[in-house]
């Protein structure tokens, strides 16, 4: 109670009671420059698509889009001037989603593609996909000479 | 130090220096606590969006991986143009709507600027969902459709209905989040108008806010996965 107290009698008469809204000292000129920013970055975006870097595509557009949303969620979503534990929960959202990403593509990149790679002439992918998982052994292939289980 | 006196909620009572903001719930001690913890519990719900939309983001991830073809080749019917468009629409939108949270803190006197704010906020929306009308429109006319709805013929690489899939899966839960996003908009800019803001109490501006935000900064991801695959 004596923290409140003390609080109370630090604050303006006029503001007490009032929640404090920490932000930039000039918010309208802040938010503009952010916006500039942004839109720059979105012309950057569609600039590096145009040019080929093969692999690094994705990692440089993917890589942009993290420097906008970092953008967006610090200034316009304030948390530049918020409570820690509110960027704490932001993160952890794109925390589990990481995790979630990770081991689904360790589950994609070691399992074995069940449609033939050592074929001299190789088979053109089926219109309609397998089922999810692609690697069900247990499956037999319809039409094909399924081994039979007795 | 004199015993602070407190009421029945054990609220301070400080006489002049605590007049009670009709916002304030009886359960918390200052409005600056019920700001902190409202603003805890937007956060939270903004985490399990991130999610929501993640797992749609992983699967779009994995089947890409999976038909880097098809994906690449079934891109070419976006048109990038209106995506970027669309980008740019949002992120403007953006702009509004943090400056309408900011004038709505200044109290009544600056009502007239959030209403407009927020109505510059709403129109930007409309005209991404007017922009999203007409892709959609070109799509199902060409029979770009998810799943088995997909009817496009003459495509040299199959599997293209897998990414039609994720394009109108990803891009209307995102547009079901803008109209819930006009919603939303336009009751806080009634209530704006009534003046009911002012710093002692813009919550309500302030986590739809934060909601349009998380929805644009959605949109800054999708825009590259989807319209500019390499």
């Amino acid at each position: 109670m004596s923290e409140h107290t003390t609080h109370a009698h630090a604050d303006d008469a006029d503001h007490s009671g009032v929640p404090e809204h920490h932000g930039p000292k000039n918010p309208a000129r802040t938010f503009t420059i952010t916006l500039l920013c942004l839109l720059a970055l979105t012309f950057v975006t569609v600039g590096a698509a145009k040019i080929n870097f093969g692999a690094g595509n994705t990692v440089i557009a993917l890589g942009i889009a993290t420097v906008k949303a970092s953008l967006v969620a610090l200034i316009f979503m304030h948390l530049r001037w918020d409570k820690p534990v509110n960027g704490i929960l932001a993160m952890s959202g794109f925390l589990f989603l990481g995790i979630m990403l990770l081991f689904c593509l360790l589950d994609f990149d070691t399992r074995k593609d069940p449609e033939p790679q050592n074929l001299p002439v190789k088979i053109a992918a089926p219109a309609i996909p397998t089922q999810g998982g692609t690697a069900a052994p247990a499956t037999p292939a319809p039409g094909g000479a399924a081994p039979e289980h007795h | 130090m004199s015993t602070t006196t407190v009421d029945l909620h054990g609220h301070p009572v400080d006489g002049e220096e605590h007049p009670h903001n009709p916002h304030h719930q009886h359960h918390f001690k200052t409005m600056q606590q019920q700001n902190d913890a409202v603003k805890i519990g937007m956060w939270l719900f903004l985490a399990t969006e991130v999610l929501l939309f993640g797992g749609l983001f992983v699967g779009f991830a994995m089947m890409q991986n999976r038909y880097p073809d098809a994906f690449f080749q079934a891109h070419h019917h976006l048109d990038k143009n209106l995506g970027f468009l669309n980008t740019v629409v949002l992120l403007v939108s953006s702009f509004t709507m943090v400056m309408a949270v900011y004038f709505s803190s200044k109290g009544v006197k600056e009502k007239g600027k959030v209403v407009a704010m927020l109505l510059l906020t709403i129109l930007c929306a409309c005209i991404f969902l007017g922009v999203k009308y007409f892709e959609y429109e070109h799509k199902i006319h060409e029979g770009l459709l998810p799943g088995k709805f997909y009817s496009h013929h003459g495509d040299t690489v199959p599997n293209q209905f897998v990414f039609f899939s994720f394009y109108f899966m990803m891009t209307g839960l995102h547009g079901f989040h803008i109209l819930v996003g006009i919603g939303l908009l336009l009751w806080i800019t009634i209530r704006a108008n009534r003046g009911e803001f002012s710093g002692a109490y813009n919550t309500p501006v302030d986590l739809v806010g934060l909601y349009w935000h998380l929805v644009d900064l959605i949109w800054i991801y999708l825009f590259p996965l989807l319209y500019l695959i390499q």
